[in-house]
This record gives structure tokens, C-alpha cells and sequence, in this order.
């Protein structure tokens, strides 16, 4: 717990400039704003405004600088504007409604778990291939590294449109995207763990006359394990930002992908931020699950948690 | 006595990027049944190499070595020696007791029997009680002698061991050397033993074996006439010195070409 501090300082220092970068990031549109409710405003057309920048405005007119918190529909809206559009969706509506965070929340979830099972299973998969079969060894790695090469986002709707084509839709395309991203990191992972037995360990399971088959279990498996969890991590959030990638160019309906693009589209930065803060949040719980559940295997294994 | 080890001849030359290296040259040796054996030379001059050759982990370009009669390779299959490395390999993942346990799963023995086999493989080491912990929770000693008992779980007559106590400190060596001599009186085992020590190789031998480099050869067999009974202070000893005076000469004879 000696981290809490460094860490809530640096979270104050992000709100900080946050809060203070409202201020010239939305003076324009407040300016507009206050114009049209019948305040002085300098300069007095939006056309002269447009020749100052948002510091600059702030500078003409400081007492338009609470107004800049206040915008239905700011360009950055501020902490606050965030944190209650969270609250109202993730608490205040019922979690059927269209509305509600933790409805659409859910919906990411279920595809990037799905995602992240199919890619763990291939990544490890494959990693043992790699492993235990040179043809394998020679020929998989590349092309596992040139996958991950091809921006996603180039990828992701033709994988849609194409599983789609051929009647697959829904959770599973946004799945196999998740799965696309998260096998990646478990493959190079696991690849290091199941070799990281050294010569002396390999030595003494041939003196016991061990066969491959107990190599792999008795000591390749279990050395792995630590290399595992330092994948999945990588490999869970992976897995959250290729679901939501996934919901993005196909006009999903639901998800916190089709939270943001929602918020983009009718002009509600709000919705869109406050998606973003929530996909972030369900990230960083993953990846603290994922922390924990090392924390305990590793400490039953007898190894300190790396 | 019968023979438990014998090596006619044998030649071993590693193929390497720098050319061929000749590890082994000409070995001859005949080790019986209860010896404990020394294999005693500088860094390069193939002891090690021809402990893996009677182990089978090496497989020599010439000559003929046999350990109980068979092949080195049939002996491993047969499960004929425990071999006990550098370094104690113990799986952090697995207790003391698990780790002595792994030769026993993988050789099939019953669960009852494997518990049965680690009580008595910890008692003598002396690390009764110390079946629960964890590799990281003993000391480097405690550890290496851990990886002895796992060499002796499964009650082969071979201990071949591999410097085993090269990286502990001379005091916890001296203690482990003693223990290894009861150990040894007690199991009535042929052992194999590599070693940079010559105090260590007089103290614990009834055959040294000085090895020396370029090729690897050996320069001289020295039968110790010490009796089996060997307190600590044996060493002081008039023909402790001898024999110690003796391996000294064979190891700088062979450096001569230096």
C-alpha cells in the first residue's frame, strides 16, 4: 500500500491539467454561448474570435472562464461533466437500458472474455507447436509477428463484413477480433516460459529416463506459468480494446464502442469520454484480476509473484 | 570385487564452430562395485565430460565404455545411477518432498511408496522435517543435499556427482563431505565424483583419478590406502599428506606443456 501516494499524486497532477485545459479548450464555444444569452463578449463577432486562441480569449474575457465548465456539449468536457454522465449511467439508470453503461459495458465484456479465451487456448496452443515441432518453429513465429503488424482497424470491418456474409454475427466477429489481439502476447510468452528450463534441468529428466510427454508436464508446464500470467495481462487488455475496435466501423448498436461512436456522431463528447473512462476502468479491473490470480497461484506454487 | 564401470580406449571429440575440441583422449578405467572414485583436474581436462559418457548424456566418438555390463545408454534407460549437478535444480514450484518425489512419478512408483522412500531419502541426508518447504526456504547446503536424497530416491547403485559442492563455502563442504562418507558407508553405493579440490577428492576417495587438458587424459590412478573409517582429521595425517603430495604431482605433470 506504500504505492498509494505516488499514485494519487500523479492522478492529481492528470485532473490538474485536465481542469485547467478546459478553460482555453472550450472559451470559444463559450464565448458563442454567453453571446447568445445576452452577454458582453470581446471580440464581439465569432469571425474576430476565430483569429485568437483559446488562451488568448481567456485573457480578453476572464469572466466567461466558469462558463467553460458548464457547456452542454464542450469540446473537453470537464472531470465533473464526466464523472456525473458515469454515475447517471452506470448507477442511476437500470442496467436494461439502452442508456446504461453497464449494460453496454456488459456487452464488450462478453466478447472481449470470449476473445480472450479463443486467443489464450490458440496462443498456447501454438506456443507448444512452436516448441515441440521445428517445422513449426521456423515457419509460425513471422507470420504471428506480421499479424500484428496490420493496424486493426484497417482489419477489423473486413472480418466483420466477411464472418457476417457467411451469417456469423453478433458476439462471435468481435470475439475473433479480441482473439486476433490477445493470442499474440501468449504466444511470445509462452514460447519463453515452456524454453526457459535450462540444460542441467533437461539433463536431469533424460538421467530419470523421462519421456517428452512427462518433460512437458513435470517441467516445461509449470516453469512456464509465471511467463503465463505476464501474458495474460497484456493479453486481457488487448483483448477489451479489440472488442471495442470491433464495434467501432460497423455501427454496432451496442458496446462501449458503439458508446463512443454514438457520442462522436450526435456531437456528445460527454458519452464519449465518460465510455472511454468506463472502458478504461473495466480494463484495469481485468488486469487487477489477472494481478491477483497470479499473486495466489504463484505464492501456492511456493514462487514469490515477479 | 565385480566391475561396476569400465572404459577402454575412449576418445570423445566435440565438433564446434572453433574446430574439433578433444575432450577425451585414450581413457582407460575400471571402477568395481562400492568404489568411490575422484575424478580430480583442472577446467577443460574432460572429468566432467566422462562422468556424462558413463551417464550416457554424451555418447563418445571411440573406444568402449560399459556400466553394468551394458551400454551407457541401456544403464540410463535402466535407470542405473542417480546424478547429482553443480547446482542443486531443485523446482522452485515443488517442496523438498516434491522435488524428491519427481524421479520417483516419473519412474511409476506407488504413492504410498513414494512417500515411504522420501521419509527415509530425507532421513538420510539429515533433512527430516523439512519435507513441506519450499526450495527458497532452506540454505544452499540444505538444498544440494536435498538434491542428493532426490539422486538416491529410487535406489540406484550409481551416484555420479558432478562437483556438488563446488559453489557452497569450505566449512558447510567439510560437514557435507563427512556426511557424504556415512552416506556412502551406509548405502554401500559406487560413487563417481568430480571435484576441483584436492583435500576433497583425498578425503572422500578410495580410487583419484588425475585427469589433465589438451587432450583430456588421465595422468594418473592413485588407489588410496586410507581406511574407510575417515574422521575429519585424517588430514592431518602422515599418508593423507602423501597421497594428497602425490595428486598435486600428477596434476602439475600434466600442465607441463603449458
Amino acid at each position: 500500500m506504500k504505492s498509494v501516494l505516488p499514485i494519487l499524486s500523479v492522478i492529481a497532477a492528470i485532473l490538474l491539467f485536465w481542469v485547467l485545459s478546459v478553460i482555453p479548450m472550450n472559451m470559444h464555444l463559450t464565448a458563442d454561448q454567453a453571446q447568445r444569452d445576452g452577454l458582453v463578449v470581446s471580440p464581439e463577432t465569432p469571425a474576430e474570435r476565430q483569429t485568437y486562441s483559446g488562451l488568448g480569449l481567456v485573457l480578453k474575457n476572464p469572466g466567461l472562464i466558469s462558463l467553460t465548465y458548464t457547456l452542454e456539449r464542450p469540446r473537453l468536457p470537464s472531470p465533473h461533466q464526466v464523472g456525473v454522465e458515469m454515475w447517471d449511467t452506470i448507477f442511476a439508470k437500470k442496467i436494461t437500458s439502452r442508456r446504461s453503461l453497464v449494460y453496454h459495458g456488459w456487452v464488450t465484456l462478453s466478447a472481449t472474455l470470449l476473445g480472450f479465451a479463443i486467443g489464450t487456448s490458440l496462443g498456447i496452443l501454438l506456443a507448444v507447436g512452436i516448441v515441440y515441432n521445428r517445422a513449426m518453429d521456423m515457419s509460425v513465429m513471422p507470420w504471428a509477428i506480421a499479424s500484428q503488424t496490420i493496424p486493426i482497424l484497417a482489419l477489423a470491418p473486413m472480418i466483420i463484413v466477411m464472418l457476417g456474409s457467411i451469417g456469423i454475427q453478433g458476439l462471435f466477429p468481435k470475439a475473433v477480433i479480441s482473439a486476433y489481439l490477445s493470442f499474440f502476447p501468449v504466444v511470445v510468452g509462452m514460447v519463453k516460459g515452456l524454453r526457459s528450463p535450462d540444460e542441467m534441468q533437461l539433463d536431469l529428466l533424460r538421467t530419470y529416463h523421462a519421456s517428452p510427454t512427462q518433460g512437458f508436464w513435470k517441467l516445461r508446464l509449470p516453469a512456464s506459468v509465471p511467463y503465463l500470467f505476464a501474458s495474460l495481462k497484456i493479453g486481457i487488455s488487448a483483448s477489451l480494446v479489440g472488442a471495442i475496435v470491433a464495434e467501432l466501423p460497423t455501427g454496432a448498436r451496442a458496446g462501449f464502442g458503439a458508446r463512443m461512436l454514438v457520442g462522436d456522431q450526435y456531437g456528445q463528447p460527454i458519452v464519449t469520454w465518460a465510455a472511454l473512462f468506463a472502458a478504461a476502468i473495466t480494463a484495469a479491473a481485468l488486469v487487477g484480476l489477472f494481478s491477483a490470480i497470479e499473486r495466489l497461484t504463484l505464492r501456492r506454487m511456493g514462487m514469490q509473484a515477479a | 570385487m565385480s566391475t561396476t564401470i569400465q572404459a577402454t580406449q575412449l576418445d570423445l571429440t566435440f565438433q564446434t564452430n572453433d574446430g574439433p575440441v578433444h575432450a577425451l583422449k585414450d581413457v582407460n578405467l575400471e571402477i568395481s562395485k562400492g568404489d568411490f572414485v575422484s575424478f580430480i583436474g583442472p577446467s577443460g581436462c574432460g572429468k566432467t565430460t566422462f562422468l556424462r559418457c558413463i551417464a550416457g548424456l554424451e555418447t563418445p566418438t571411440g573406444g568402449d565404455i560399459t556400466v553394468n555390463g551394458m551400454t551407457p545408454d541401456e544403464a540410463r534407460r535402466a535407470r542405473a545411477y542417480g546424478y547429482v549437478f553443480q547446482a542443486a535444480g531443485l523446482y522452485p514450484w515443488r517442496t523438498i518432498g516434491g522435488n524428491i518425489k519427481l524421479p520417483l512419478e516419473i519412474m511409476g512408483f506407488s504413492k504410498s511408496e513414494q512417500a515411504e522412500r522420501v521419509k527415509r531419502v530425507l532421513e538420510l541426508v539429515d533433512l527430516a522435517g523439512f519435507e513441506k518447504k519450499f526450495p527458497w526456504q532452506l540454505s544452499g547446503g540444505m538444498q544440494q543435499r536435498a538434491s542428493i536424497a532426490r539422486a538416491l530416491a529410487f535406489d540406484a547403485d550409481i551416484l555420479l556427482m558432478d562437483e556438488p559442492f563446488g559453489a557452497l563455502d569450505e566449512i558447510v563442504r567439510d560437514h557435507l563431505n563427512e556426511q557424504l562418507l556415512q552416506l556412502w558407508a551406509r548405502t554401500e553405493k559406487t560413487i563417481g565424483f568430480v571435484t576441483h579440490s584436492i583435500p576433497e577428492a583425498v578425503y572422500l576417495s578410495t580410487k583419484i583419478v588425475v585427469m589433465s587438458p589438451r587432450p583430456g587424459r588421465i595422468t594418473d590412478v592413485i588407489d588410496s590406502p586410507l581406511p574407510k573409517d575417515r574422521p575429519l582429521d585424517i588430514r592431518d595425517s602422515k599418508e593423507f599428506i602423501e597421497i594428497a603430495h602425490r595428486v598435486r604431482d600428477g596434476l602439475r605433470a600434466g600442465h607441463v606443456d603449458d
